[in-house]
């Protein structure tokens, strides 16, 4: 056994990569309940090429067949209904823990210098996300997939002079045909899930070269030479890190110790994951909407469109701007401030610990922003949503304002030296 | 033996400039040759994406026979896969459109949304006939055509016309949009012509 162990790291670095991205990495050993969300977007990452995969055997891409297969997958295939409710239930399950992630990120300054590329990479995987999530949502071919579709893709429409051309060429048909639909499955089974595993990939093999960040916002790995014997750590850390940095006794190996730690995270996790799956898989009408259990028609809008409540905080802004061209700028306006946050925060110190009360409370009411614009934008209009949204936009994008002013010269707490046990 | 190699070696460095310039010229041509190749190849895969011919002939134009249309009735047709009404406007109603032109954005059709025989306040050829694309200009929903009233409930005084159940948008019985909603222009008047008294061709004009 060791002989052919032998064998194979002698031909590909089997044991050597597992040591040193897993069994040997240098995780910080305050990581708190925040820190299992990547884990578990790993997890769902696997729960739906898995049934991605299973779901594809039974549908058919067709304008003429679609909605009829999924209803031969939930009423016909065995344990189809399981198969699609997990894949379904998983959807929205990506973007509680992509959402809780990323603020994880926010709250502990994880986008910070030297930081910012890994951050960068997590915003595309989230983009990438998005259009995977919005084309998945197509493929039924309900009412809510064809209007859904309808409109988002009529924001390509805003663009000055090549738009109009641009929506026909998505399509591929001068409305949301079956082509469409084929060409979003096409793109929803091979292209986006390659493109999001390249960057899940990228944003791991990032996150190992600069390391993980903790919620002390503190190094961990020291200069050569700064930290006495006895400040070491006593693990075994792979020479990947320990020749370049003395590592404090600040850290556990990833593996098993913070693995663990996940893995009941994700025992808690999976029963809600469970409990939703068999008694609420529609949940109200929010991760399965309710128009969407009647075929496509082109002919008749439902009463009310709304995205899945995953996209509704920046469909809320969408609505909230009273000009097209504007109010699709202001909306991936949003997604882009994120994108630049590294650079918009100019402080030094990372972790909400050791700031100021003012970006506590700006992190807190940003987040309560969130979710109130995904209310809004997840709920029949109203002329006070109307007024509601667009207080809440410019609380949105507030945020980053003020962030980016009080951070230059912001009055921070003295941050330890090691981990605070 | 070693001035040999020495020798090689000094040789080798002398014409360093010499083949380096060739070196790099043929690095430059390769590159700019297989980047037009790269861009060639891209061609049939973006074109890929445009409407087949059969999306293509499905776009055709179509002939509506309008004889059975009663005043004040909508009726809805498919061209190009998009619903298209045509509504017969009574003359009370046709009255009505000069009252509210104070509540609307673009009251006498200036933003191209019409062909040019559609630009007058009936925004159609024949005032009593209205033709069009029941798409909303702002993302695409499809309007619902409320009458009896049931309109005034989302534009005080107005009797009839056309709400955008999606983000509210407002639109009058000659497809006008209203102010402050998000659909920022009045519904697409598609070409069309009369073939006889009681039959329209949609899809392309006289």
């Amino acid at each position: 056994m060791n002989g052919l162990l032998k064998w194979i790291e002698q031909r590909i670095p089997m044991m050597r990569v597992a040591n040193m991205h897993a069994i040997q990495y240098p995780a910080p050993v305050n990581m708190n309940f925040w820190y299992v969300f990547g884990f578990l977007a790993t997890i769902v990452l696997v729960n739906q090429i898995v049934t991605g995969i299973w779901l594809t055997m039974s549908f058919e891409p067709s304008a003429e067949r679609a909605f009829a297969s999924v209803e031969y997958i939930m009423r016909e295939v065995d344990y189809g209904w399981l198969i699609r409710y997990m894949h379904s239930t998983g959807a929205s399950a990506f973007f509680i823990v992509v959402y809780m992630h990323m603020f994880r990120g926010m709250i502990y300054g994880s986008y910070q210098k030297p930081r910012e590329l890994l951050w960068v990479f997590g915003m595309l995987i989230y983009l990438a996300l998005m259009a995977e999530a919005f084309m998945g949502y197509v493929l039924p071919w309900g009412q809510m997939s064809y209007w859904g579709a309808q409109v988002i893709v009529s924001l390509f429409s805003a663009i000055p002079v090549i738009g109009p051309d641009l929506v026909i060429w998505i399509q591929g048909d001068y409305v949301i045909s079956g082509a469409t639909l084929n060409r979003f499955f096409a793109l929803h089974v091979i292209a986006l899930p390659l493109v999001i595993v390249i960057l899940v990939f990228l944003h791991i093999i990032a996150l190992h070269e600069v390391g993980s960040n903790n919620p002390d916002g503190i190094a961990i790995k020291h200069k050569k030479g700064a930290l006495a014997e006895e400040d070491k750590t006593p693990y075994k850390i792979h020479e990947y890190y320990t020749d370049k940095y003395d590592i404090a006794d600040d850290v556990v190996p990833f593996f098993p110790h913070i693995v663990l730690k996940d893995l009941v995270a994700f025992s808690i996790f999976l029963a809600g994951f469970a409990f939703i799956m068999f008694f609420l898989p529609e949940m109200g009408g929010y991760f399965l909407e309710r128009p969407n259990f009647e075929i496509a028609n082109p002919l008749k809008t439902p009463e009310h469109i709304f995205p899945v409540w995953y996209f509704t905080p920046f469909y809320a802004i969408l609505k909230a701007v009273p000009d097209k061209l504007f109010g699709v700028l202001a909306m991936f306006g949003a997604i882009a401030a994120l994108f630049a946050l590294p650079w918009i925060d100019r402080g030094n110190v990372r972790s909400w610990r050791y700031r100021s009360g003012l970006h506590t409370w700006n992190l807190i009411i940003f987040a309560i922003v969130f979710v109130f614009l995904g209310y809004l934008g997840g709920t029949p209009q109203a002329d006070w949503k109307i007024v509601a949204s667009q207080i809440l936009t410019v609380m949105y994008f507030g945020f980053f304002g003020l962030l980016w002013i009080y951070s230059k010269n912001e009055k921070t707490t003295p941050v330890p030296e090691r981990i605070t046990k | 033996m070693s001035n040999v190699s020495v020798d090689a070696k000094q040789s080798a460095t002398n014409e360093q400039p010499q083949s380096s310039n060739r070196r790099k010229f043929l690095t430059v041509a390769t590159s700019v040759i297989g980047g037009v190749g790269a861009v060639g190849a891209a061609v049939p895969f973006v074109a890929s994406w445009n409407p087949s011919a059969k999306a293509k002939a499905a776009g055709a134009d179509i002939e509506v026979d309008i004889s059975g249309v009663s005043p004040g009735q909508l009726i809805r047709v498919m061209w190009r896969s998009k619903p298209v009404w045509i509504v017969r406007r009574t003359p009370e109603l046709l009255q009505s459109l000069e009252s509210i032109e104070g509540q609307l954005r673009d009251p006498n059709s200036e933003q191209e949304q019409q062909p040019a025989y559609a630009q007058n306040r009936y925004r159609s050829i024949k005032e009593e006939y209205l033709v069009l694309v029941g798409i909303c200009t702002h993302l695409g929903c499809s309007p619902q055509h409320l009458t009896e009233g049931a309109f005034a409930e989302y534009a005080e005084g107005v009797p009839e016309g056309f709400f955008c159940p999606c983000h509210g948008s407002k639109f009058d019985m000659a497809g006008r949009v209203f102010q402050g909603v998000p659909a920022p222009l009045n519904l697409v008047v598609p070409p069309y012509q009369f073939l006889t008294d009681t039959t329209l061709l949609i899809g392309s004009d006289a």
